[in-house]
C-alpha cells in the first residue's frame, strides 16, 4: 500500500508539473461545450426552395406566396424552366424544387383535378424526405382553401375521422440542447479520459522510465492502479466542469439528480481509463497508441446513439454499439437528465459498465510484462 | 546569367534534390519497417468507411414503441398490427396502466407510446369519430418528432382505408421524386463526410506527431545540422504521408462504389485531385500544429480532442449549416472538412464539375497556403 | 564456497527467433567483486544483464542472483538488485528528490531512511542547490552519478550498470568509477558493462563476449597475460577479430 501512495505522488506530480495538457484537459471540453451544442439542430427549416412556375397563373403565384409566408421554406429562385432550378439543386442553392406545369389553374378549374411536381436533393436523405412533406401539407391546405373558393363550406358529409392527439414528454419544448449538452459532455470525457491513459505507459516505453520501474519489485497492480487514480479525478473534474457549463449556459439540472450521475460516471471512467491503458500496454510507440485510440474514439462517438439512433442501424452495428460505453453512457445521461430516472431504472447500464470497468483493467494489468 | 553559373545552381539544384529525396527515403523506411502502425493507418479508412456507411443513416426506423390498447377491439388490434408491420415501428411492449408508460420510457427503450381510449371501436362506428393520443419521448427531440409524424401517417392511412375514400372535386396531386438518391441511403450523406473526416484527422495527426515525436527525442536536431533547408526537413516529414493518403483515398473511393453502391457521377479525376488537395490541407495543418506542440500528447490533443468534434458537427453532413445561428456560419467557414464535404457531395454524388466547386477549391488552397506558410516560418523562427 | 557466489550463471541463452542473442553463456560473480561484462556492440552484453534483472525471460540455461532463480523469482531478485540502463531512466519531470523519495518508496523503504538517505546523497555529490531542480536542467554527467546513486539508494546487494558512462566527460567518468568503488567497499557487487577498455582496467575481474559466447573471464591482469598484450585494449582487439557478428 505505502508503494502505491509513492507510485500515486509521481504520477499527480507529473501531470501537475504539465501546465500545456493541464489547460488542454480543462479548456477544451469547456470551449467545445459552450459552442457546439448550438450547432446540433436537425428541426428543418430554412428549406431552400426553387419554384419552376410554367404557368404564371394566379392560383401559381397564390400558391408560391403561401409557401413563402410558411416560415419554413426560402424561396431562392423562381424560373420558368426546370433546367434552371435544377442548377440551383446542383449549386447548393436550394434544396427543393417545386414544378408548377404549364395550365396548372386551367386543368384544376376545368378538369377538376391538376398535378404539381417536387424534386428534392435526397444526398441528406431525411432533409429531403421532410422537406417535401412539409411542402406537401402546404399544398393540401391549399388545396383546401381553393376547395372553399369554389364549394360552399357545409356541403361536405361527415367522413370518418381519427383524431391523433400528440404530446412530447420529457422536453416539452422540444429543447435540442437538452439532448446535445449532456451527448457532447459524454463525448469529451470519453475522449480526455480514454487518450490521456492511452500514451501515458507508452510514454514511459518510448522515454526508458518504465525500464527503471520493471527492474524493482513494484506490483503490477500498484502500477496501473496509480496511473488510473490520478487520471479519474482529473475526469470527475471535468465532468463537474462540464455539468456547470450546462447548468450556467443551458440551464440544465439534471432530473434524477446529480449523485446519480456521478456514481455511472465514477465507474464509467474506470472503465474509459482502463481501456485506454490497455491500448497503452499493447502500443510499442505513442502514435501507435494515439492511432488505435483515434480509431476506437471515432466509432465510439459516430455510433453512440447521440448524432444518429441506434434503433435504425443495422443489426451487426447494433451489436458493435453494445461494446460501446460511450453508447451507456449517452443513453443514462439522457435518462437521468431528462426522465429523472434514478439508481434503480439505470441498474442495468451500470452492471454491464461495471463488467467493463473489471475486465479492461484487469486485462491491462495481465497484459502489462515487467518481463520480455 | 554566365553559364557557368547557370551549371553551378543546376548542381546545386541537383543536390539539394538528392537531398531532399534521400530524406523522404528515410521516412518512408521509418513507416514502412513499423508494420503495425502501417496496418493500422492503411486498414483504419477502409473499416471505417465500411462501418459508418452502413450503419450511419439519418433515418429514424424499427423504433421500439408500447401501446396502451384500452380498447381492444379488432379496429384497436388492426391498427395496432398496421403499426407494428411499418418499418419504422416495433411494438415491445403491450401496457396495461397509464402509469406504466413512465416507467415504460424511463427503462429508456421505448421511444413513443400510443394510447387507445376504450370504445375505440365503437366510437368509429357510431360517432364517427375516435382519437389516439401519441406521446413521445422528446428527450431526443429529432426522434421524437420523426416518430409522431410517422405514426400520424400510419393511423391517417389506415382512416383512409377504412372510410372508402371518396374523390374530391378540385384536387391538386403531388408527385413527389427524389434527386441523387432515390432509396434515400445514408450512405450517400456520410460517405462524403466521413471521407473528409478520415482524411483529415489522421493526415493532420500522424504529420503533427511524428514531427513533434523527433523534436521529443532530439533526432530533430541531427538532421537539422544537414545542410537540408530545415524547411524542407520538415515538408521531407509530410511527403510519405502524402503518399499513404493517395493509398486511402483510392481505398476509400473503391469501397464507397463497390461495396457500398455510392456511385461516382462526376469526374473521377477531379474527385481525386480534389482528394489529393484536401490531403495537403490537412498535412499542412499538421505542420502547423507540430510547430506549436512541445509534446506528442500536446499534438495528439490539438490534433485529435480538439479537431474531432468540430469537424463532426461543423461541416455539415450531420448537422445542416444553414439551421445553426449566426456565429457558428461564421466558425463553420474555418473547417476545411466543410468544404471538402461540399466538393465530395457535388463531385461524387451531383456530377458536377470544376464549374459548380470552383468556390471551394480556392478556399482550400487558400487554407493550403495559409497553413504552410505559417507552419513554415514558425519553424524557422524556432530554429534560429 | 558456494555462499561467496551471488550470481551463478549455466548455460544461459536466449534466442529471439532463429537469432540467438546470448549462446549458453557460464559464469559466476562473487560476492563484493567489481564485475566487467565486456563485449563489442551486439555482442549480447545487454541481453544477458536483462535476463539476470528480471527484465527478460530466458529460451533455456539456469541462472541464479543473490540466491533467487531467474525464471521463477524474479520478482524476489528485484529487491536485491539495483539497475541503471544505458538510457538515463530517471523521470525528467520530477525533481532530484522526488526521485529518490519515489524509488526509495518503491523499495519500501521508511520515511526516515528516506530522508536522511537523501540528504547524505545530495551532500556527496554536493548536489543541495539542486534539490528541488527539475532532474531534466542538469547536465547528462550529474544526471548519470544522480542514476547511479538512486540504483544503489535502497542498498542492494548487487547494482547493474549498463554502460553507465556512456557519453560522459573522462573527469565525471572518473568520478563515477570512484563513486563504484565507495559502493564495492560498502559490500555491494558491482556488476558493470562497458566498452571503454581503461575501464576494464579498474574490474576486479573480467568477462569479453563474443558473437554471444564468453569467450574470455580473469582478472585483467592474467588476461593480459594470457593474451601477450600491454593493455586491455589489446586483448580485447583480439578477441573481438574473431567476431562474425557485426556490431551497429
Amino acid at each position: 500500500m505505502r508503494t502505491l501512495k509513492f507510485l500515486l505522488q509521481k504520477e499527480f506530480r507529473q501531470i501537475f508539473r504539465d501546465p500545456a495538457i493541464l489547460r488542454i484537459i480543462f479548456m477544451m471540453p469547456v470551449m467545445q461545450l459552450i459552442i457546439l451544442p448550438w450547432a446540433a439542430d436537425y428541426e428543418i427549416k430554412n428549406i431552400k426552395l426553387a419554384v419552376t412556375d410554367k404557368d404564371h397563373s394566379g392560383y401559381s403565384k397564390k400558391l408560391v406566396s403561401k409557401i413563402t409566408s410558411s416560415g419554413y421554406f426560402q424561396l431562392t429562385s423562381y424560373e420558368s424552366s426546370y433546367n434552371a432550378s435544377l442548377e440551383k439543386v446542383e449549386d447548393d442553392e436550394a434544396d427543393l424544387i417545386l414544378e408548377i406545369p404549364a395550365s396548372f389553374e386551367k386543368q384544376l378549374v376545368k378538369e377538376d383535378e391538376a398535378t404539381l411536381f417536387i424534386a428534392g436533393n435526397a444526398i441528406n436523405g431525411v432533409k429531403g424526405n421532410l422537406g417535401s412533406a412539409y411542402l406537401r401539407s402546404i399544398i393540401q391546405d391549399f388545396n383546401r382553401e381553393v376547395r372553399l373558393e369554389w364549394i360552399q363550406l357545409p356541403k361536405f358529409s361527415p367522413q370518418t375521422q381519427i383524431e391523433v392527439r400528440s404530446s412530447n414528454w420529457f422536453n416539452p419544448l422540444m429543447n435540442y440542447k437538452y439532448f446535445m449538452v449532456p451527448g457532447i459532455l459524454v463525448l469529451l470525457l470519453t475522449m480526455v479520459g480514454a487518450n490521456l491513459t492511452a500514451i501515458n505507459i507508452v510514454k514511459e516505453k518510448e522515454i526508458g522510465t518504465i525500464e527503471q520501474i520493471n527492474v524493482t519489485p513494484v506490483k503490477k497492480v500498484h502500477f496501473i492502479i496509480a496511473k488510473l487514480v490520478p487520471f479519474w479525478i482529473l475526469g470527475l473534474i471535468v465532468l463537474t466542469l462540464g455539468l456547470l457549463i450546462s447548468r450556467l449556459f443551458y440551464g440544465i439540472l439534471p432530473a434524477g439528480g446529480f449523485l446519480t450521475i456521478y456514481v455511472f460516471a465514477a465507474v464509467y471512467l474506470l472503465a474509459v481509463l482502463g481501456l485506454g491503458l490497455l491500448i497503452s500496454t499493447y502500443a510499442a510507440t505513442q502514435q501507435q497508441a494515439m492511432l488505435i485510440s483515434f480509431f476506437l474514439m471515432m466509432i465510439f462517438v459516430l455510433l453512440g446513439g447521440l448524432y444518429t439512433s441506434i434503433d435504425s442501424m443495422p443489426v451487426w452495428a447494433q451489436w458493435i454499439t453494445r461494446f460501446n460505453p460511450v453508447s451507456y453512457f449517452i443513453d443514462v445521461m439522457r435518462m437521468v437528465v431528462l426522465k429523472g430516472s434514478g439508481l434503480a431504472d439505470i441498474k442495468q447500464q451500470f452492471g454491464t459498465m461495471a463488467l467493463f470497468a473489471v475486465v479492461l483493467n484487469s486485462w491491462a494489468v495481465l497484459n502489462y510484462r515487467k518481463r520480455s | 546569367m554566365k553559364p557557368q553559373q547557370h551549371t553551378q545552381a543546376k548542381q546545386k539544384n541537383g543536390a539539394a534534390r538528392r537531398q531532399f529525396f534521400s530524406f523522404v527515403k528515410k521516412e518512408l523506411l521509418h513507416i514502412w519497417r513499423d508494420k503495425r502502425t502501417l496496418f493500422i493507418l492503411l486498414g483504419m479508412p477502409v473499416v471505417q468507411i465500411i462501418i459508418f456507411g452502413f450503419a450511419l443513416t439519418n433515418e429514424v426506423k424499427n423504433s421500439k414503441i408500447a401501446v396502451l390498447d384500452q380498447s381492444k377491439d379488432a379496429a384497436t388490434a388492426s391498427l395496432i398490427a398496421e403499426l407494428n408491420a411499418s418499418r419504422y415501428f416495433d411494438v415491445e411492449a403491450n401496457l396495461t396502466s397509464y402509469k406504466e408508460i413512465e416507467a415504460a420510457f424511463k427503462k429508456g427503450k421505448i421511444k413513443l407510446a400510443v394510447l387507445l381510449p376504450s370504445q375505440f371501436a365503437e366510437d368509429l362506428k357510431h360517432v364517427n369519430k375516435a382519437s389516439v393520443q401519441l406521446i413521445a419521448d422528446a428527450s431526443d427531440p429529432n426522434v421524437a418528432n420523426t416518430l409522431t409524424n410517422y405514426a400520424t401517417a400510419v393511423i391517417m392511412d389506415y382512416q383512409d382505408r377504412i372510410t372508402n375514400k371518396q374523390r374530391l372535386p378540385y384536387s391538386i396531386n403531388v408527385e413527389t421524386r427524389m434527386l441523387y438518391n432515390p432509396q434515400l441511403k445514408g450512405a450517400y450523406n456520410f460517405v462524403p463526410g466521413v471521407m473528409a473526416m478520415v482524411l483529415l484527422l489522421v493526415c493532420t495527426m500522424m504529420t503533427a506527431i511524428t514531427i513533434v515525436r523527433e523534436k521529443e527525442m532530439g533526432t530533430m536536431e541531427i538532421m537539422l545540422v544537414s545542410p537540408m533547408r530545415p524547411q524542407m526537413v520538415v515538408i521531407a516529414k509530410a511527403v510519405p504521408y502524402f503518399l499513404l493518403s493517395s493509398i486511402n483515398i483510392a481505398s476509400i473511393l473503391l469501397l464507397s462504389v463497390f461495396a457500398l453502391e455510392v456511385p461516382i457521377n462526376g469526374s473521377l479525376l477531379l474527385l481525386v485531385t480534389e482528394s489529393l488537395l484536401f490531403t495537403l490541407v490537412s498535412l499542412s495543418l499538421g505542420l502547423l500544429i507540430s510547430s506549436a506542440a512541445a509534446s506528442q500528447q500536446v499534438a495528439m490533443f490539438i490534433s485529435l480532442v480538439a479537431l474531432f468534434l468540430p469537424t463532426v458537427m461543423l461541416s455539415g453532413f450531420m448537422f445542416p449549416i444553414e439551421n445553426m445561428p449566426f456565429p457558428l456560419r461564421m466558425i463553420s467557414n474555418i473547417v476545411p472538412a466543410k468544404w471538402f464535404y461540399i466538393i465530395v457531395r457535388s463531385v461524387m454524388i451531383k456530377g458536377v464539375g470544376l464549374a459548380a466547386v470552383w468556390k471551394e477549391t480556392l478556399i482550400l488552397t487558400g487554407m493550403l497556403l495559409f497553413f504552410l506558410t505559417v507552419a513554415i516560418k514558425r519553424f524557422k523562427i524556432r530554429l534560429q | 564456497m558456494a555462499s561467496d557466489k551471488i550470481i551463478t550463471v549455466d548455460h544461459l541463452t536466449k534466442r529471439f527467433g532463429v537469432f540467438t542473442a546470448v549462446d549458453a553463456i557460464t559464469f559466476d560473480v562473487h560476492k563484493g567483486e567489481i564485475f566487467g561484462f565486456l563485449g563489442a556492440n551486439g555482442a549480447g552484453k545487454t541481453t544477458a544483464m536483462r535476463m539476470l534483472c528480471g527484465l527478460s525471460m530466458p529460451t533455456s540455461g539456469k541462472a541464479t542472483v543473490a540466491g533467487y532463480d531467474v525464471y521463477t523469482q524474479n520478482e524476489q531478485i528485484k529487491k536485491s538488485i539495483g539497475y541503471m540502463s544505458q538510457k538515463f531512466s530517471l523521470y525528467e519531470d520530477l525533481t532530484v528528490k522526488e526521485n529518490m523519495q519515489l524509488y526509495g518508496g518503491i523499495y519500501g523503504k521508511s520515511n526516515a531512511f528516506i530522508k536522511e538517505k537523501t540528504a547524505f546523497i545530495l551532500e556527496h555529490l554536493h548536489l543541495q542547490d539542486e534539490a528541488n531542480k527539475l532532474v531534466g536542467s542538469l547536465p547528462l554527467g550529474w544526471k548519470q552519478k544522480l542514476a547511479f546513486s538512486v540504483a544503489i539508494f535502497h542498498e542492494p546487494e548487487i547494482v547493474f550498470l549498463d554502460e553507465p558512462t556512456g557519453g560522459v566527460d573522462p573527469v565525471t567518468r572518473r568520478e563515477f568509477w570512484n563513486m563504484i568503488y565507495q559502493a564495492a567497499d560498502n559490500g555491494i557487487t558491482i556488476f558493470v558493462t562497458t566498452h571503454y577498455m581503461d575501464e576494464a582496467e579498474y574490474c576486479n575481474r573480467v568477462s569479453i563476449m563474443v558473437d554471444g559466447k564468453v569467450e574470455a573471464l580473469d582478472t585483467p591482469a592474467m588476461l593480459k597475460q594470457q593474451y601477450q598484450s600491454a593493455t586491455m585494449d589489446d586483448v580485447f582487439l583480439k578477441l573481438a577479430r574473431k567476431a562474425t557478428r557485426s556490431g551497429d
